[in-house]
């Protein structure tokens, strides 16, 4: 029951947040605003866990694969399949529903708590939109890049490894992730994460918006948000998959 | 002139308001008095369309609040200026940048225009050198001002301020009282006050309606109320011995 009332709330806000926004050139402001405050922000972090995690998932692929049966290369086509079908869009997209989310839940419940949200409805906008629609796009256009950055990272990260830690030969390594290439897989790659930065915002911009009462309640609402938007992101995840690759 | 006829509220099947009947006054101070959980601040979200009556109609010089279009709706808020009990002043933008945010998002103005009536309006509150402050380097009283010139920054018709002296000082609340009410003559205004300080009751109320457990209980002057002899009224004005002792006096001269 508080699953349906939980959704039905959240369609109604939606509804409001697409509404048109009252002045496109402050919307244009705030979206640039956004993109830098959700995007770049989090790219030093997105890369820094991208690095390792291709790293790691080479050194582990190595030691599942070690068969005088399969070609080393078949390393580097296991970790470029695994990155960019997986690992990218879905690792990075539930560590950002943390990173972004929270920011987003607590920004907009302080709002909501201190009246802010008050005064911008009693002035005549539209708060819901005023606020959140910014956010999902720019969550929307500034997630796909992070996580283009992030399939490169992750395959760079797996051959620093080859090179440095010796795991496979960095030529076989290569070999392997240029193998059996699909531009398919990428467009499925970015279009997963278009669906889950949208989750990401509108879910974290809806606990906030809901957010009474005051600091107790808004670092509930963060929380709310992260937990959430992860749990719409992996239901999304395994209908996306079924849709595009089932 | 806001004119408040059968107003009625609900919380949960609770009557919060019940049968508010008032009108508040062109270019007065019209204050709404009574204590903590009588219903003031939900009469006054009510009145600025944060929550919708379940019974009753709000007047706005004549239009009704709850019987219009959508574009009027938004006209009628757009005359208003609100300043809430904690200033609600956006964090992060600069003082100059919360007087200029109504501009920017209501009107065609050019930015040397918001510029102008920004440092005009900041001016007005008495906060020249303010502009490039944010709201957590100034202090409460200070936040108070900004808000209000917030509130002034389109010319409204309708001035509210809920609770405008909670949380200053006996002498800051006074400069707040005194800015609000000449403000209120200055401009013509209606302007609505909500508070429980019997001092701005006394230095700025020209009308007052005095609210108990959701009932428009009295209304008057600031000279009717020290000489009414509703028990209620009575009970809030002379609460504390100060306070009996200094409106005594000032009965007696009068």
């Amino acid at each position: 029951m508080k699953i349906l009332q939980f959704i039905g709330e959240y369609i109604l806000l939606m509804r409001k947040v697409f509404e048109k926004p009252k002045k496109m050139s402050y919307f244009r402001k705030q979206l640039a605003d956004n993109i830098y405050e959700l995007g770049i922000q989090s790219l030093l972090i997105v890369s820094v866990i991208s690095l390792f995690m291709g790293a790691v998932l080479t050194i582990q692929t190595t030691l599942q694969v070690e068969s005088p049966w399969i070609p080393t290369w078949t390393v580097g086509f296991v970790v470029r399949q695994s990155v960019v079908l997986e690992f990218s869009p879905t690792i990075i997209s539930l560590f950002l529903a943390g990173k972004i989310g929270s920011h987003i839940a607590s920004e907009i419940g302080t709002m909501k708590v201190t009246e802010q949200i008050d005064a911008i409805n009693t002035m005549g906008i539209n708060s819901a939109s005023h606020l959140i629609l910014p956010k999902i796009a720019a969550c929307c256009i500034v997630n796909p890049i992070l996580v283009i950055i992030s399939i490169f990272l992750c395959l760079f990260g797996g051959w620093f490894s080859c090179k440095f830690m010796g795991t496979i030969p960095p030529e076989q390594y290569f070999e392997g992730i240029m193998s059996f290439f699909r531009a398919y897989d990428i467009y499925y790659a970015l279009v997963k994460t278009f669906v889950f930065a949208f989750l990401i915002a509108s879910i974290s911009g809806f606990c906030g918006y809901k957010t009474e009462g005051g600091a107790l309640e808004v670092g509930k609402a963060s929380t709310q948000a992260v937990v959430n938007s992860s749990f719409g992101l992996l239901l999304f995840n395994v209908i996306l998959t079924q849709i595009f690759l089932g | 002139m806001i004119e408040v006829k059968n107003l009625y509220k609900y919380f949960n099947n609770q009557e919060v308001l019940s049968d508010i009947c008032t009108q508040f006054e062109e270019g007065k101070t019209n204050l709404i008095i009574g204590q903590s959980g009588s219903g003031k601040t939900v009469l006054m979200k009510c009145l600025i369309g944060l929550y919708k009556a379940e019974k009753g109609s709000i007047l706005y010089n004549g239009r009704d609040l709850h019987n219009i279009g959508k574009k009027e709706y938004e006209l009628i808020l757009q005359e208003m200026g609100v300043l809430f009990q904690g200033s609600a002043l956006f964090d992060s933008m600069t003082v100059e940048e919360n007087v200029k945010f109504p501009l920017t998002m209501l009107t065609n103005q050019t930015e040397k225009e918001k510029d102008m009536r920004a440092s005009f309006c900041l001016e007005r509150v008495n906060l020249p050198n303010a502009h490039k402050l944010y709201p957590s380097q100034i202090s409460g009283g200070m936040k108070k001002r900004v808000a209000i010139a917030r509130a002034i920054a389109l010319n409204p018709r309708y001035l509210f301020c809920d609770e405008p002296n909670s949380g200053l000082d006996p002498k800051t609340s006074l400069v707040i009282d005194h800015l609000i009410h000449e403000i209120t003559a200055e401009y013509n205004i209606t302007t609505i006050v909500n508070t429980h300080d019997m001092n701005s009751v006394m230095e700025i109320g020209d009308t007052i309606s005095f609210i108990y457990q959701g009932h428009l209980w009295w209304r008057g002057t600031n000279n009717e109320i020290l000489h009414t002899d509703n028990v209620e009224v009575n009970d809030f004005v002379y609460a504390s011995k100060y306070a009996k002792a200094m409106f005594a006096s000032q009965k007696k001269q009068q």
